[in-house]
C-alpha cells in the first residue's frame, strides 16, 4: 500500500485538458518536488487532491483509501493538508486566531487549541507576530502563517504550493530550513515549485510536469538532466541548480 | 388555438419591452458587477417623469422620451458617481455594501416620489393607449406594438454601440476584466459613470413606453426590479442580446402564466421564478453569443 | 473602563420601569430590546459569518404567526411560541440554508429578498390558516408593560449572552473564518455549509422568538407588518450597520439609536413640526409635518446610504474615528 497516490488524473475545463493523464506515488516521508513551468497544471493539481475541483478522471488514494470524490473539509481531516499558491490570510484575525481556527480541527477545546496555535507558531518561528492582526503582515511571514496553519492542522501529508515565491535569498534560506523541519517532524510532502534552487536542494525525488503531462520523474538530478525538462524550462534557471 | 397565438403574441411583444429592461440592468451588472436593486425605481422616477410630461405640458410619450432618456442618465451618471464609486474605496466588514446602498437608493427615490404624487394610481390616456389592429384575427396593442419595435430598435443600437464604438469596447473590456482594461488607458470610474448613465437611459425608455398601457404608483419599482434581475440571469450578464432572450422568455412565461394558470398566482409565479433562477442559471443564455 | 459599560447598562434597564413610569417610554425600551434580540441574530449570519440577510422578516413573521396560531389552532397560550417561533423559524431556515447557502454573497442577499417576499405571499393567501391580509388577534395576558419589558429583557439579555458564548468557542472561530476566506476555512477542515447552516439557525431562532414576544405584546399582527421589508428586514440591517457589524454590543447600540430614529419621525422630530405648524400657521409646514411622520422609510433609505458610506463599521466599529473627531481625546492619545 503506498503512502499516497495520484492515478491517471484528468481534468477538462471545457475543451482544454489542464491535467492530462498524471500519476505519481509518494513514499511516506518523502519530500516529493513537482516542477513544471507556469500553466502546466501544478495547482489545478493540487486542487484536484484537496476537492476544489472534481476530477474528469482518475483516482486519488491516501494511506489506501479512495478520496477522490470526498469533501474539502474531509481530506483535511483524514490528515491532508495544503497551503495556497495566493495565499488566503485570515485578514481581519489575528495570526493566533488564523492557526487556532486551524487547530480546532483537530482540538477538542479552546485551551488545546491554543496550545496547539503556539506551538506550532513557534515551530515556524512566527510566534512574535501573534498578535499581529493577519492582514499586516509582509508577504513572507503571509507564506509562513500560510503554512503554520496548514501545520496546525496535524496533517500526516502537506501539500505545499510554491511556498517560497516572491521570498528574497535569505527569507528562502528559512523557507527551506522549515521545510525540512516539518519532514522531521514526521510529516510527507509534497512540494509545488518553480524556484529551482529549493526543489533541486530539498526534494528526495521529482515528478515534471508540463502541459498538464508527465514529462519525467526520478531524483533531481535525474530530472535536471532529462532532456524534457531542459526543453520546456529552456535551460536558464536549472543551470544554476543543476551545478551543485 | 386563437387564445394561444393571442397569448404568445403578448407575450412577444411585452417580451421586447421587458428586454430593454433587462439590457440596462444587465449592463451595469457585467460592467460593474453590481446588482442595481433599484432599477426598477429608477424606471418609476421616468414614468413619473412622462406623467408630468403629458399631464402639464401636453406631451406624448414618445415625445417624453427625449427627455426622460437624459434625465434618468444624468441621474444613473451621479447616483454612480457619488454613492456607488465612494463604496470601492470603503473597507468594511459587511460585504454586500453595494447592494444595500442601491436598496436604500432605492427606498428614497420611492418615498419622495409617495411625497410629490402621493400613493395613487395615476396612468397617462393618449389616443392609442386603448387601441389596437387586427393581423390574422389577433389583436396587437397599438401602443405594445410600437414600444415592441423601439425596444428592438435600441437593442441594435447597443449592439452597434459595443461592438463598433471606440467607447463600447472600453465598456467591454471594463467588464471581462477591470485590471486589464485599466492597463491599457480605459478611466474605469468614467467608464462605471458612464454605463450606469446609459443602463439608466435604457430603462427609462422602457418606463416612458410602458405609460400609456400601464399603471403607475410609486411601489411599482419592486416588482420591475426583480422582472429586470430574471430577464438579466436569464439572458447573462452583460449580454445584451441575452436581454432579448431573457426578456422574451419572462413576457412569454407571465402571458401564458396569466392566461392558463390566472391572475392571482401572479406575484408567487415571478417570485418563484425569481427564485428557480437564482438556482439554476448564474450564465444563462449568454453562452449561445459573443457580446 | 469600557469593560464596566455593559453590566451598567444591565443594572440601568433592570430598574428601568421603576424609574420610569411612563407607559409610552416602557413601550420604547420594550421595542429596543426586542431589537437587540433581532439584531444580534442577524449580525450572527451577516456580521459574523459573513453572509448578508435581507430576508429576517421571514423568521420574524414566522415566529409571531407561530404565536398566534398556538392560540388560534391549538388553543394553548401564545407564551408556548417564545421557544416555538424560534423552532418554527428554524424550519424555515433549514431548507432555505440548504438551497441557498450555494449562491455567494449578493445571490444569497438576493434569496434572502424572495424568501421574506414568498413568506408574505403565503401569510397572505393561506386564509384558512393564517386569517390573510385580516391578520390575527389574540388576548393579551397583560394589561400593564412591565411584566413585558422584563421578558423583552431576559429575552435581550439571553440572547446577547448566548452569542457572546458562542463566539468566544470553536464556533465563533468558524463563523468568522468562512467570512474572510471561504475556501481557505474549507481547507482547515471547516465544514462550510454546516457552520453555515448553524449560524443562520441560530439568527433564525432569535429572530423568530422575537417575532413570538411581538405577538404576545401587541395583541395583533398581519402579513403585511411583520413580514415587512422596510419596518423588518431593513431595520433589523440598519440595526446592525448603524451600531456596528461584527462586534458584540453593536446590535444594542444600534437598537437604541433605530428605534430613537424611528420614533424621531414618527412623531414628526418629536412634535417638533407640529409645534412649528401650529406657530407659524403656515399650510407648508404642516405638510412637512404629515409628510415626516410618514416617512421613515424615506428616513431609513438615507441612514442607509449614509451610514454605508460615512460609518460602514457602525457606532461601535467606526467608534476610534469617531472619538478621534473630538479634540480632547485626541489630545490625551499624544504623550502615549
Amino acid at each position: 500500500m503506498n503512502f499516497f497516490e495520484v492515478k491517471n488524473l484528468v481534468k477538462l475545463f471545457g475543451g482544454l485538458a489542464a491535467v492530462n493523464d498524471i500519476s505519481f506515488e509518494v513514499a511516506e516521508g518523502e519530500i516529493f518536488g513537482l516542477i513544471g513551468p507556469n500553466g502546466s497544471g501544478k495547482t489545478t493539481l493540487f486542487n484536484l487532491i484537496s476537492h476544489y475541483h472534481t476530477p474528469t478522471n482518475g483516482r486519488v488514494l491516501f494511506q489506501g483509501r479512495d478520496i477522490t470524490g470526498l469533501k474539502t473539509h474531509r481530506i483535511c481531516r483524514l490528515g491532508i493538508g495544503r497551503t495556497f499558491q495566493v495565499v488566503k490570510p485570515l485578514k481581519r484575525m489575528t495570526v493566533l486566531d488564523n492557526v487556532i481556527a486551524a487547530a480546532f480541527s483537530h482540538a477538542r477545546t479552546k485551551h488545546e487549541a491554543r496550545e496547539i496555535a503556539l506551538e506550532t507558531l513557534s515551530f515556524c518561528n512566527l510566534i512574535h507576530r501573534k498578535d499581529d492582526l493577519a492582514k499586516g503582515l509582509p508577504i513572507g511571514e503571509r507564506k509562513r502563517l500560510e503554512i503554520t496553519r496548514a501545520l496546525a492542522t496535524q496533517p500526516r501529508l502537506l501539500l505545499l504550493d510554491e511556498a517560497a515565491a516572491g521570498l528574497n535569498p535569505s527569507e528562502l534560506e528559512g523557507a527551506i530550513d522549515l521545510i525540512r523541519k516539518i519532514r522531521d517532524r514526521g510529516v510527507t510532502l509534497i512540494v509545488v515549485e518553480h524556484i529551482m534552487k529549493l526543489i533541486m536542494t530539498i526534494s528526495d525525488r521529482i515528478h515534471a510536469i508540463n502541459f498538464g503531462q508527465t514529462i519525467a520523474e526520478g531524483t533531481p538530478h535525474e530530472v535536471a538532466h532529462h532532456p524534457a525538462v531542459i526543453e520546456a524550462y529552456l535551460g536558464e534557471d536549472y543551470a544554476h541548480s543543476a551545478g551543485h | 388555438m386563437d387564445v394561444f397565438l393571442q397569448t404568445l403574441v403578448a407575450g412577444i411583444l411585452k417580451g421586447g419591452l421587458y428586454g430593454l429592461i433587462g439590457m440596462g440592468m444587465s449592463l451595469i451588472m457585467g460592467v460593474m458587477g453590481i446588482i442595481n436593486l433599484a432599477h426598477g425605481q429608477l424606471m418609476m422616477v421616468a414614468m413619473y417623469i412622462t406623467f408630468v410630461c403629458f399631464t402639464y405640458l401636453g406631451l406624448d410619450p414618445y415625445a417624453a422620451l427625449l427627455i426622460t432618456m437624459p434625465a434618468l442618465f444624468l441621474l444613473g451618471a451621479l447616483i454612480q458617481r457619488y454613492a456607488l464609486n465612494p463604496l470601492m474605496e470603503v473597507e468594511s466588514l459587511l460585504p454586500e455594501n453595494q447592494v444595500l446602498m442601491t436598496v436604500g437608493i432605492g427606498m428614497v427615490l420611492t418615498e419622495i416620489a409617495r411625497f410629490i404624487f402621493s400613493s395613487d394610481y395615476k396612468s397617462v390616456q393618449t389616443a392609442y393607449s386603448s387601441s389596437s389592429f387586427f393581423l390574422g384575427g389577433i389583436s396587437f396593442s397599438v401602443a405594445l406594438t410600437a414600444a415592441f419595435f423601439i425596444a428592438l430598435l435600441f437593442t441594435g443600437f447597443m449592439f452597434w454601440f459595443l461592438l463598433k464604438t471606440d467607447l463600447g469596447r472600453a465598456i467591454r473590456a471594463t467588464a471581462q476584466d477591470k485590471d486589464a482594461a485599466l492597463l491599457m488607458g480605459v478611466d474605469a470610474k468614467r467608464i462605471t459613470i458612464l454605463t450606469f448613465g446609459i443602463g439608466s437611459a435604457l430603462v427609462a425608455a422602457a418606463g416612458t413606453l410602458l405609460m400609456p398601457i400601464y399603471y403607475l404608483f410609486p411601489d411599482i419599482g419592486s416588482p420591475f426590479t426583480r422582472k429586470a434581475f430574471v430577464i438579466t440571469i436569464l439572458g447573462g450578464l452583460g449580454s445584451t442580446v441575452g436581454a432579448i432572450f431573457g426578456g422574451l422568455t419572462l413576457g412569454l412565461a407571465e402571458a401564458f402564466g396569466a392566461t392558463y394558470i390566472g391572475m392571482a398566482f401572479d406575484d408567487m409565479i415571478g417570485l418563484l421564478i425569481f427564485i428557480l433562477v437564482l438556482l439554476f442559471l448564474p450564465s444563462g443564455f449568454k453562452r449561445l453569443t459573443k457580446i | 473602563m469600557k469593560r464596566f459599560v455593559p453590566p451598567l447598562l444591565l443594572v440601568l434597564l433592570i430598574f428601568f420601569p421603576l424609574l420610569v413610569q411612563d407607559s409610552y417610554y416602557q413601550h420604547l425600551m420594550i421595542l429596543v430590546l426586542m431589537w437587540v434580540a433581532i439584531g444580534t441574530g442577524w449580525n450572527v449570519i451577516a456580521g459574523y459569518t459573513g453572509q448578508v440577510s435581507f430576508g429576517d422578516a421571514a423568521f420574524f413573521g414566522t415566529g409571531a404567526y407561530t404565536a398566534g396560531l398556538f392560540v388560534h389552532k391549538l388553543g394553548l397560550s401564545a407564551w408556548w411560541a417564545m421557544g416555538f417561533g424560534g423552532i418554527a423559524a428554524m424550519a424555515v431556515a433549514f431548507p432555505f440554508g440548504w438551497i441557498c447557502f450555494r449562491l455567494r454573497g449578493a445571490y444569497f442577499a438576493l434569496a434572502s429578498l424572495a424568501l421574506n417576499e414568498v413568506m408574505r405571499h403565503i401569510a397572505t393567501i393561506w386564509e384558512p390558516l393564517t386569517g390573510g391580509m385580516v391578520g390575527l388577534l389574540i388576548m393579551q395576558s397583560f394589561v400593564s408593560k412591565i411584566p413585558y419589558y422584563y421578558i423583552a429583557l431576559g429575552m435581550a439579555v439571553v440572547s446577547v449572552l448566548s452569542v457572546q458564548f458562542i463566539m468566544a468557542s470553536k464556533w465563533g472561530y468558524y463563523f468568522v473564518s468562512i467570512r474572510e476566506d471561504q475556501d481557505a476555512a474549507e481547507s482547515l477542515g471547516i465544514d462550510t455549509h454546516f457552520y453555515k447552516m448553524c449560524s443562520l439557525n441560530i439568527a433564525a431562532f432569535l429572530t423568530g422568538t422575537a417575532g413570538a414576544l411581538y405577538m404576545n405584546y401587541m395583541g395583533f399582527i398581519d402579513p403585511e407588518v411583520v413580514f415587512s421589508l422596510h419596518d423588518i428586514s431593513i431595520m433589523a440591517i440598519l440595526v446592525g450597520i448603524v451600531g456596528g457589524v461584527g462586534t458584540l454590543y453593536g446590535p444594542v447600540v444600534g437598537a437604541f439609536v433605530m428605534v430613537a430614529v424611528h420614533e424621531f419621525f414618527r412623531t414628526g422630530f418629536f412634535g417638533l413640526f407640529k409645534g412649528l405648524a401650529a406657530l407659524t400657521g403656515s399650510p407648508a409646514v404642516e405638510t412637512a409635518a404629515k409628510f415626516i411622520m410618514e416617512a421613515h422609510v424615506l428616513g431609513f433609505g438615507v441612514l442607509v446610504v449614509i451610514v454605508i458610506l460615512i460609518l460602514p463599521n457602525g457606532i461601535v466599529g467606526d467608534w476610534s474615528r469617531i472619538t478621534g473627531l473630538f479634540v480632547w481625546t485626541r489630545q490625551r492619545k499624544m504623550p502615549g
